[in-house]
């Protein structure tokens, strides 16, 4: 290896630089100018600043083309690492401005730059194929998460759901690392590409299955899959709503990402089978197990719900299962279709948490209180339609088009031996139709409470923000196309 | 042309959402000039139409990377259908007049239910059917739940769960045909074409077939067609039974059977005396005529009644598609067609005319309140409805069942027998509600509440399905002509190598 180029690795980072910069600006603003100011003006003067800081980063990754891989491994830029990198940007900006009107804090600052710190670590995680660096973001990534969960300091519920996530958080780090020990072990690099080539032969280790299933663990607790999901509920419910719309959507779409490189490319030797008749050990058969347990459990669990974020929550761990399904598919179309699924996923989810976060005010949890909200919020309510719906995967939403694609190539790869997880996929998801219908019923059909009959009032901004995300549902549900060209020349 | 039809319902239910709150009136007018210019445009095009060709419509690029296109095309039997269609979309428009509550979304929801209607028989890529078959659901969800009657909660979730479940089987069996074929394409010229292994069309056939025959009522999976035909305002009891069951029945033939045609093939050997799906389906089909008449005369609820005939006449619409010979086929199409027109013209007259004006739907009130009297036009509405449906000479039923008779006696005697006997009771369990509903014995306390005249638009819709029901029956060729050639085009060619007898 030839001496480090700082000069390189000061280009590759760039927008997690600009990033950074944004967050300690948003930082430094408002607890120097801002600090006097009134809590809408400074959540509003800080959102700028954030917004310009995620901006800056969108515009560096356009700009940027071709190749390049860094130290062994550990920085590397493609098309594709960028477009994850852009979406997670994306994300962010959306997350900030749909903050901006709450209420369940007055540190400002410390909030948006959390947000955006984040954000830096996902990118991180998204940019390298090196298992060290791979740890260390998924660390600076939970640190943050653990602390968004919390950050509703009057409320005990949000310190319960923090504190929980946290236990739950470091024992499954110590899962992961474990597993990446192992890993080492086996091979002696902790390049995701040397781990492949190093791994080679169809002998597989059982010490290597343990790291197999060491990795799913770690893995499986940070994209909220079952049985690892234990977190969730609590996290989703007890976290203050932007945080919980945060970390529904932008840190899955990182987690999958990472989980997708690391068995895709690190454990490629390694996949096996898990067809019904040709079974063979390796990590697919654990994904594809672990993927149907999410199904079952997120889909039915869901069904029992009666607050709507932890229904939201349950649901997260059903589409979990989906999204598993396409990694365990492991074709480059696989990867596509998880790619646009996550994405998309990750877009509704937030929207919905973004509905609720506008009916925070009103003390909305409860199935029961949305009683008759499309009387007194019709614009909110539609929105809430378009984001259940597609998150249901009826047609012409996103939603849709994700579960058919991840079901195609999950039909398709290895000829077929998926089939039975393709089938429990779907009947799982014609079960799921009833717990969203649940939530809209309350919604369209039941009549306002007499004492809760009045109009709700939102901030312009935030329902503006929610509008375009439907509208950017729907679309990318009747054309999605424009999102697959994009992915596609993005892995090419 | 004919896409618009699709379009300018949407285009309708959005335009029907922006009519301010306070005065709603514009909101009806708009969504019958919707229904109107979609059924005057369907009408241009059927005159058009040259016997037996595919036209398409609209085909353009949709998905290039599975090979997904945005193609629209008719035949014959898409043809009769979107007829029936634009009829019903006017008809129920004019019997829901008298909604006053959530004017806008009523008929948002029930434009956003036609565009999807129009969009399946009018879709050519499995893909872009399938879309449009889904987008139907939630309308139907929202119409029972929020203006239907009954258990409407629990109706309208029991049919939105009973029809996902369907979908999620049709979505099974088209993604495995899509991966099997080459996953390069879903037009459905092309599947057709492709020869689908054998043992594929085993499974995949019934697994699609049931999938669609769900909505279609098949028995045993009818159970949602009572309860969600009784919940359901009239306009949307009238779309239900109307087109929606049609859907199903035309997903069974334009999906399952000309893509599988070798699933109904024998299977080469016997269980329980069954030796094919088609036996299968066959006898679930005259299970549900039979089950539906008998039910259907032992009901209190009109409704009901109503609701349980629809089973009965879908199967035979079933019985006629597993004939497998070209004048069941013609029948069960035709069936299809006569049906929507006639169980649309029964609910009206059960839930607008006399449900809305006496507030009860049981026949043994309704004895007391001798309907006749107070409501001739409803009276003799129905007294030409019940003879459509028993299937007199003269009205379009009789016909399409003639023609299911005879094609079932060739394929399976015994069950044509059967069938006929399911005509008898259903002549009783009409016969019965006509004569409790409207000729019953006065109660001398009925005469002093003068029930409200019925309404222009009532009588206007119920003239038009008159209208409908009894030009097919004097004269079949109009919609045979279109059929016939359609079904002996090459499109079903695998289902004339086959099976055809």
């Amino acid at each position: 290896m030839s001496g480090v180029s700082y000069f390189a690795l000061l280009r590759l980072t760039l927008p997690q630089i600009a990033l950074a910069l944004g967050a300690f600006l948003t930082l430094t603003l408002d607890l120097t100018v801002l600090r006097r100011r009134a809590q809408s003006t400074r959540f509003l003067a800080g959102a700028l600043t954030a917004c310009c800081g995620c901006v800056a980063a969108m515009l560096l990754l356009a700009c940027a083309s071709g190749q390049q891989t860094l130290f062994d491994g550990m920085m590397v830029a493609n098309p594709l690492t960028r477009l994850i990198q852009m979406a997670l940007a994306a994300f962010a900006i959306l997350a900030v401005l749909l903050s901006v009107s709450s209420q369940f804090t007055r540190h400002v600052g410390e909030y948006l730059s959390l947000i955006l710190f984040a954000t830096v670590a996902m990118m991180f995680l998204a940019g390298t194929q090196n298992l060290l660096l791979i740890f260390i973001s998924l660390e600076f990534l939970s640190l943050s998460l653990y602390i968004l969960t919390g950050f509703s300091k009057r409320s005990r519920a949000s310190a319960e759901a923090a504190l929980k996530y946290f236990l739950f958080g470091g024992m499954s780090a110590g899962f992961l690392l474990f597993g990446m020990s192992l890993l080492y072990g086996l091979t002696g690099s902790i390049n995701l590409m040397q781990i492949a080539a190093a791994l080679g032969g169809p002998a597989l280790d059982p010490l290597l299955l343990a790291a197999i299933v060491m990795v799913v663990i770690g893995f499986g607790f940070k994209v909220a899959a079952a049985p690892f999901h234990l977190w969730a509920p609590d996290a989703y419910q007890g976290a203050p709503t932007p945080s919980a719309a945060f970390i529904a959507s932008s840190s899955k779409i990182a987690s999958f990402f990472i989980f997708a490189q690391v068995m895709m490319l690190g454990l490629a030797g390694a996949a096996g089978s898990a067809g019904w008749q040709s079974y063979s050990s390796g990590w697919v058969m654990v994904i594809a197990i672990v993927a149907a347990v999410s199904m079952l459990l997120g889909n039915l669990a869901a069904i029992a719900q009666t607050s709507v974020r932890r229904l939201l929550a349950y649901s997260a761990i059903g589409h979990a299962g989906y999204m598993l399904l396409g990694l365990a598919a492991h074709t480059q179309q696989s990867l596509e279709a998880l790619i646009y699924y996550v994405l998309t996923y990750a877009l509704a989810a937030m929207g919905a948490f973004g509905v609720l976060g506008a009916l925070e005010a009103e003390g909305v949890d409860e199935l029961k209180s949305l009683g008759g909200l499309s009387r007194r919020a019709p614009v909110l309510s539609f929105c809430m339609f378009v984001f259940l719906l597609s998150l249901a995967g009826i047609p012409p939403l996103a939603g849709f088009f994700g579960k058919f694609y991840v079901f195609v190539e999950a039909f398709r790869a290895g000829s077929g031996e998926l089939l039975w997880l393709v089938l429990l996929a779907i009947a799982t998801s014609a079960v799921s139709l009833y717990y969203y219908l649940r939530v809209l019923k309350q919604i369209y059909v039941v009549q306002p409470e007499a004492d809760a009959a009045e109009a709700i009032h939102t901030p312009l901004l935030h329902r503006a923000v929610l509008c375009v995300m439907a509208a950017l549902v729907v679309l990318l549900g009747c054309a999605p196309h424009l999102l697959l060209q994009w992915i596609g020349q993005a892995m090419r | 042309m004919l896409a618009w039809t699709i379009y300018i319902s949407f285009l309708g239910a959005a335009a029907v959402m922006a009519v301010p709150r306070e005065n709603a009136r514009p909101a009806r007018w708009i969504a019958l000039l919707c229904a109107l210019a979609g059924f005057g445009i369907t009408l241009a095009a059927a005159m058009q139409y040259r016997a037996g060709e595919l036209m398409t419509v609209a085909d353009a690029r949709w998905i290039p990377q599975l090979g997904i296109e945005y193609h629209l095309a008719i035949d014959g039997i898409s043809l009769t259908l979107l007829l029936l269609t634009g009829i019903a979309a006017i008809a129920g428009i004019l019997f829901s007049w008298n909604i006053e509550r959530r004017v806008q979304e009523f008929f948002a929801l029930y434009l956003a239910l036609i565009g999807g209607v129009y969009g399946v028989f009018l879709s050519f890529d499995l893909f872009l059917l399938f879309i449009f078959y889904e987008i139907a659901i939630i309308p139907k969800y929202f119409l029972i739940a929020i203006w239907g009657s009954t258990r409407r909660e629990y109706a309208a979730m029991k049919l939105a769960l009973y029809s996902f479940v369907g979908s999620a089987m049709v979505l099974a069996g088209m993604i495995a045909a899509f991966v099997t074929a080459g996953a390069t394409t879903m037009n459905l010229a092309e599947l057709a074409r492709y020869p689908f292994p054998v043992h594929f069309q085993m499974w995949a056939f019934p697994l699609v077939f049931v999938g669609f025959a769900i909505l279609a009522g098949l028995w045993p999976f009818h159970t949602w067609a009572p309860t969600g035909h009784v919940a359901a305002p009239t306009a949307a009891s009238m779309l239900l039974a109307g087109v929606v069951m049609k859907l199903g029945a035309y997903g069974c033939l334009r999906v399952a059977m000309m893509l599988f045609p070798q699933g109904l093939d024998p299977w080469g050997f016997h269980v329980l005396g069954f030796g094919s799906w088609r036996d299968v389906f066959a006898l679930m089909a005259l299970i549900g005529i039979l089950y539906g008449a008998t039910v259907a005369l032992v009901q209190k609820d009109f409704k009901f009644v109503i609701g349980y005939s629809s089973v009965s006449h879908m199967g035979f619409v079933l019985l006629g598609l597993m004939t497998l010979n070209l004048i069941g086929l013609d029948g069960a199409v035709l069936q299809m067609f006569s049906h929507g027109v006639i169980a649309g013209l029964l609910f009206a007259v059960v839930g607008r005319m006399i449900y809305d004006r006496t507030h009860t739907r049981n026949l043994n009130e309704l004895e007391t309140m001798r309907l006749s009297r107070s409501l001739p036009f409803a009276a003799v509405t129905f007294i030409v409805a019940a003879m459509a449906s028993i299937g007199l000479p003269g009205f379009s039923g009789f016909i399409a069942e003639l023609q299911i008779l005879i094609g079932a006696w060739r394929a399976f005697p015994a069950f044509a027998m059967l069938a006929g006997v399911g005509i008898l009771v259903g002549i009783a369990f009409t016969w019965r509600a006509l004569q409790k509903a409207f000729f019953g014995e006065a109660a001398p306390a009925a005469e002093a509440h003068p029930l409200p005249p019925v309404t222009l638009p009532e009588k206007l819709g119920a003239l038009l399905l008159m209208t409908a029901t009894l030009v097919i029956g004097l004269y079949p060729r109009l919609l045979v002509d279109l059929i016939l050639p359609s079904l002996n085009s090459p499109l079903f060619a695998g289902l004339h190598k086959a099976v055809w007898r």
